[in-house]
């Protein structure tokens, strides 16, 4: 499959199937999904719960395995890592932002956004770290705990440590689940801004307002995807600015 | 990097759950201390015993009249010490100092003072042989042993016992019936468990043999001295040859004698201070174990506490080591910190608890032993914890609530 392989595309789903068993009745949670996000793109994964989005996120992010075909993501095929191997990609490649933030207590926001880069042994972690945390407009808070933040805040922070290892994508799982309309808003500004300077982002969510957000938006029903809609900047804007 | 962060982040995890970490640190503090305080205690026994041994001479062989692997019944028949044999041990190239000895427990008496201690009658080198010092007075010598003077030299708890604060020299004794002018007193050595050099009376063998016992021929032991340049086992083995030969033994005949020297009563100390120390500390030891499940227990707990925690690592790339080690580190730290404060405890316990009339010796190796296995017991009991850990799967631990 990999001869079709576009050349521009960051990254690259071809026949994807998983498949789970539910007691003693097997669960097609992807059926033959192909998928191709190019670099710099804005994308939001839709679908009701139980439509498979939460498998493709979680096969995206690597934090998965899949019992057919073939996944490559920024030239890397990862389609047959496991353990170790898909933890250093996730950990080169992929950025995470969780609907609850995810931050480890008792770390600062600072140790917070560093520890992917200790992972990697990173020799000037510090410094990237609060570079990261001034992309995201936090860096008078670096050193507040998780719990003297704001939720909105939070997830500035988590949107730091997605961005420090200057990954492949960053892939949001509800980012602004948790957050009131107006703190959801201001996020996803920062996705737009860190979007402008290039960074490709996948967006799952079940939140049609913020999908409206994306550039393109893949529908997901039953394991299989339904639609892509293209969503014009023009129409983004506006809408943006309706809000 | 990362192993420095690891251990700030345990320190701070601790420091949220403080009462946890201190029951949890207990078990390894209490068997670190125990184990500390055993070994030290082991120890001071063993010096004390060994100090014993070596202040009652050097080099010295002493020869028993009975043999101690020969039955009970056969003993009986066994030929006597006698003076011939004490002797004969003269000729053998290397002894300095042989001296017969004869003893018995005796009332002794000074006016209406009266004390019950140990007479030796010996010969004038005994003083040599045994390391004593004579702080007033003198030593009876060979003339005196020819003409069983009726003199005696006696130790300085005897002396006070019936002297009092008074002078004993020129005073004269009564032991039995007989009479004995105290011509010297001894250095005091201390007492020893069961046995007190101090509290004892020093005479010729003639004199006692003659009026104390009923003009009895054998000797209760012969002690000896050899060169200190010597080898004390082939003087052994000759004074085991002579013996033979004036007992009259013959091929196959067992010895009817029983000759130790010092370095075999040295080694017999080490070895029962050894297994004294070694039983002590292995009683201790089952504390640490008990603590080291104690830590095990926590860790699962924290592992299943932190479940998300490890979710949210593993997704920003930790690897299954990079976790295995985290969970390793926390266990090593606790079980070592205990270890720590049990070290302390258990140096302080060691100095203050006093068992009889030794103390606990505490001696840097038992320190570093203790620390290590703290150490070790943190990676035993927090392996299995962590490996749980490292083993999870990421997204059902960022699923956990």
């Amino acid at each position: 499959m990999v001869e079709l392989k576009n050349k521009s595309a960051l990254l690259e789903i071809r026949g994807m199937v998983k498949r789970y068993m539910l007691g003693e009745t097997e669960v097609l949670a992807l059926n033959e999904v192909d998928l191709s996000i190019e670099e710099g793109d804005m994308v939001a994964i839709t679908g009701p719960s139980g439509s498979g989005k939460s498998t493709l996120m979680n096969i995206l992010g690597c934090l998965d395995d899949f019992d057919a075909g073939t996944y490559i993501i920024s030239g890397e095929d990862v389609s047959k890592l496991t353990g170790d191997k898909l933890a250093d990609i996730r950990n080169r490649l992929i950025g995470f932002v969780f609907q609850n933030f995810n931050l480890l207590p008792r770390l600062s926001a600072l140790e917070n956004v560093e520890l992917p880069l200790l992972y990697s042994a990173h020799k000037d972690a510090k410094a990237a770290a609060r570079k990261a945390l001034e992309a995201v407009g936090l860096a008078d808070r670096m050193h507040h705990e998780p719990t003297q933040l704001s939720g909105g805040q939070r997830q500035r922070v988590a949107i730091a440590r997605a961005i420090v290892t200057n990954p492949a994508i960053i892939l949001a799982d509800e980012p602004t689940g948790n957050l009131d309309s107006r703190v959801g808003r201001e996020i996803l500004d920062v996705f737009h801004k860190i979007n402008d300077q290039g960074r490709t982002i996948v967006i799952v969510t079940h939140d049609s307002n913020v999908a409206r957000h994306c550039r393109r938006e893949v529908q997901i029903r039953d394991g299989q995807i339904v639609d892509i809609i293209e969503h014009n900047r023009a129409a983004r804007e506006l809408m943006a600015q309706a809000v | 990097m990362l192993f420095w962060t690891t251990i700030k982040i345990a320190l701070r995890s601790m420091l949220a759950n403080k009462l946890r970490a201190i029951l949890t640190m207990l078990g390894m503090i209490i068997g670190v201390a125990a184990v500390i305080a055993m070994l030290a205690l082991g120890n001071g026994a063993k010096s004390r015993i060994l100090g014993w041994v070596s202040r009652m001479g050097k080099n010295t062989i002493t020869i028993f009249p009975h043999n101690p692997k020969m039955p009970p019944v056969l003993n009986g028949s066994a030929e006597p010490l006698t003076l011939g044999d004490a002797h004969a041990m003269l000729s053998i190239p290397g002894v300095k100092y042989v001296s017969p000895v004869v003893t018995s427990g005796d009332p002794v008496k000074w006016g209406t003072n009266e004390t019950y201690c140990n007479i030796v009658g010996c010969a004038s080198t005994y003083i040599i042989i045994h390391d004593f010092q004579v702080q007033s007075g003198h030593m009876f010598n060979d003339f005196d042993a020819r003409d069983r003077a009726s003199v005696a030299v006696i130790g300085p708890e005897t002396a006070t016992r019936l002297f009092g604060s008074q002078d004993p020299l020129g005073h004269t004794i009564t032991i039995s019936t007989e009479r004995f002018q105290v011509i010297g007193v001894l250095v005091p050595k201390g007492r020893h468990g069961w046995f007190d050099p101090d509290n004892q009376v020093l005479m010729p063998y003639s004199t006692a043999m003659t009026k104390l016992m009923g003009r009895a021929v054998a000797l209760n032991h012969i002690d000896m001295q050899v060169d200190h340049a010597v080898d004390l086992t082939p003087v052994q083995n000759k004074a085991e040859q002579i013996l033979r030969i004036r007992h009259s033994l013959i091929q196959g005949d067992e010895d009817d004698f029983w000759i130790s020297n010092q370095l075999q009563v040295i080694q017999m100390a080490n070895n029962i201070g050894g297994a004294f120390t070694m039983f002590l500390g292995s009683v201790a030891g089952i504390s640490l174990l008990v603590g080291g499940i104690g830590i095990m227990n926590i860790m699962l707990v924290t592992v299943t506490e932190r479940t998300r925690e490890i979710g949210i690592r593993k997704a920003i790339g930790a690897r299954r080591r990079d976790i295995l080690r985290q969970f390793l580190i926390e266990s090593v730290l606790v079980s070592l910190l205990g270890g720590l404060i049990g070290v302390v405890v258990g140096v302080v316990a060691a100095h203050f608890v006093k068992f009889r009339n030794f103390s606990g010796q505490v001696e840097p190796h038992m320190v570093i032993l203790a620390l290590s296995i703290s150490a070790a017991i943190g990676i035993f009991f927090g392996y299995y914890p962590a490996r749980r850990a490292a083993g999870l799967n990421p997204i059902e631990a960022l699923r956990y609530e």
